[in-house]
């Protein structure tokens, strides 16, 4: 085929800047702002450099916001909770998908898409009356409840697509042989899908990272229980607002997820996107 | 004897729904109920006193006010462009991305951060971004001369609608980019290779190959980010909470302050199930269209 010419080749890359620059802008100004002393922060007109930058906000954070190393705790530990849950429901509900005919499979495949659909936000009001009534506001499982059910359907269409590859031959095989339903399904396919459980774990635990706004704001109001994405407005103080460290507080809160991501986007990128492509 | 061993093997039904069964009964306990929950809410006057039954009043009130259809065009104008620029944007991103450059591989990694990243702490830099005082974009607007002096994005009633519109899309690109690159790298190559031997440039063929290829795609993620841009909450909240002056309260943002803002769970169940009637026309519809198209297609 034809090769990029020189001009074309400076076009694309130019292009590819600018889309950058765009995806990449409030990471940079984040940043940015992280690295500057507060007083610094708001001196008008906009600098673009100047000598005074430092780390020092990323020190200050935890002394401002004490509780900062808690909110992070928080966040990861519901997160891993909910990832854990979804995935011992989703598990049996992808291979029974994957393997089964049964009357209304089809049918009930699309009523999971459908929940999708209706976001935590449309349901909020039940969902707060429900939580209420078995007294679980204000508590993790406030957060964690809710989390759970928007995280099962897109797990189930991720997994089912990876069960589905593995030859039911083997299975076979293996039921001829006598092994029983839970020898087939802890012997034969739990090893076969491991990378399969990996990446619907890992999608799991990036969105119920980051769907824990919502139910942060709507179902917790204390403070030792709050994740990262409401912790940060404490640095919201009576006088000022800790902006600098707001910013290092939100990059030291999304880095370690952003560092498993790009270890691991490989597999979750084919994975999310394989049952799509084909369909 | 085998054909019967298959046979037993593939449709024990009990089985089967043994093995959904936990996963379906959690999605009744906490989408099914509440969904069942706020259609019944919505016919009564539920507060946090309490509760009467009080028939079609609060659609009759919603539908009636002016101030409600105004949110729901709002609504749909910025769901209908941000849905439209994520499209366009993610297309130019997915053929930027599959152009044989080198850092291929690095811009495919690179894209994917405000996907991965939570919304909410996204939309706090962009707060920063959109800043007059503080922020890059006017700092580069008065250096430029284009603005004569601090300009808050989000501030005014124009600026504001889409400076949420912007960090929506951006939101939303990576995710369109991803699914339309790996559409692309499923058209088989002799498609391009032979169009190329005819003579057809890189448009022509992107035009004849690349973008028919593509249509089941850029269908599925025009239902999926259409879905999610709709009830898109998270970046209007953090940014203006629906202001100024209620120009960026989209139906989501008026459905959570009238139910947890004001306590008012009826008023707030009745706008929700309008949201669930919208969006279920809406995908029916579509899926009604899709159907239509594929009909066309194979018989063609």
């Amino acid at each position: 085929m034809d090769k990029y010419s020189l001009p074309l080749k400076i076009f694309l890359y130019l292009s590819i800047t600018v889309f950058f620059i765009f995806i990449l802008l409030p990471f940079v100004e984040m940043f940015y702002a992280s690295l500057r002393p507060l007083k610094h922060i708001f001196r008008s007109p906009y600098q673009f450099y100047s000598d005074d930058l430092s780390f020092w906000a990323y020190r200050e954070m935890w002394n401002t916001v004490p509780l900062l190393g808690r909110y992070i705790f928080n966040s990861f530990f519901m997160a891993i909770t909910v990832t854990f849950f979804t995935l011992l429901f989703v598990i049996p509900a992808a291979y029974s998908y994957a393997r089964f005919n049964f009357p209304f499979k089809q049918g009930s495949l699309w009523v999971l898409l459908a929940v999708n659909m209706f976001s935590g936000a449309v349901l909020l009001i039940p969902l707060f009356k429900l939580l209420r009534y078995f007294d679980l506001l204000n508590t993790y499982f406030a957060m964690i409840v809710p989390g759970i059910a928007f995280c099962i359907p897109t797990s189930i269409w991720l997994l089912k697509a990876y069960f589905e590859k593995i030859p039911v031959e083997l299975e076979e095989a293996a039921y001829c042989d006598g092994a029983s339903r839970m020898d087939i399904l802890f012997r034969i396919i739990a090893p076969l899908s491991t990378p399969g459980i990996a990446v619907t774990a890992i999608y799991a635990f990036i969105q119920a990272y980051a769907q824990q706004f919502l139910f942060a704001i709507t179902f917790n109001s204390i403070r030792e229980y709050m994740p990262i994405v409401s912790g940060l407005t404490e640095f919201i103080g009576y006088q000022s607002v800790k902006w600098n460290e707001m910013m290092a507080a939100s990059i030291v809160g999304v880095f370690p997820v952003l560092i498993v991501f790009i270890f691991l986007q490989k597999y979750i990128v084919e994975g999310l996107t394989a049952g799509a492509v084909k369909n | 004897m085998k054909k019967n061993k298959l046979n037993s093997y593939n449709s024990q039904y009990f089985l089967a729904y043994i093995l959904i069964a936990p996963a379906v009964i959690y999605l009744l306990c906490i989408v099914g109920w509440p969904l069942i929950e706020t259609f019944r809410l919505s016919f009564t006057n539920s507060s946090i006193a309490g509760e009467d039954y009080v028939g079609f009043e609060n659609y009759e009130k919603l539908l009636s006010s002016s101030k409600f259809s105004k949110i729901a065009i709002r609504t749909f104008v910025w769901t209908f462009f941000s849905v439209l620029l994520k499209l366009i944007i993610g297309m130019i991103g997915a053929v930027l991305l599959n152009a044989s450059l080198r850092g291929r591989s690095f811009f495919r990694i690179l894209v994917l951060p405000p996907w991965v990243v939570p919304i909410a702490i996204g939309a706090l830099g962009w707060m920063w971004v959109y800043n007059g005082h503080f922020g890059i974009l006017s700092g580069i607007g008065i250096r430029l001369g284009i603005l004569d002096g601090p300009f808050s994005f989000l501030a005014y009633k124009n600026s504001a609608f889409i400076a949420t519109m912007v960090t929506d899309i951006w939101v939303g690109v990576p995710f369109v980019t991803l699914f339309f690159l790996a559409g692309m790298q499923a058209i088989p190559r002799d498609l391009y290779e032979a169009a190329y031997c005819d003579g057809a440039g890189r448009f022509s063929r992107w035009y004849h190959i690349t973008l028919p290829q593509l249509t089941p795609v850029i269908i599925t993620m025009s239902l999926i980010s259409a879905v999610s841009t709709f009830v898109s909450f998270d970046i209007i909240y953090i940014l203006t909470e629906g202001g100024p002056r209620g120009a960026t309260t989209t139906l989501i943002i008026d459905t959570y302050k009238m139910a947890l803002g004001n306590y008012k769970f009826g008023k707030g169940s009745a706008r929700a199930v309008m949201i669930v009637i919208m969006i279920s026309t809406f995908a029916i519809a579509y899926f009604y269209l899709l159907s239509r198209i594929n009909k066309k297609v194979s018989h063609g």
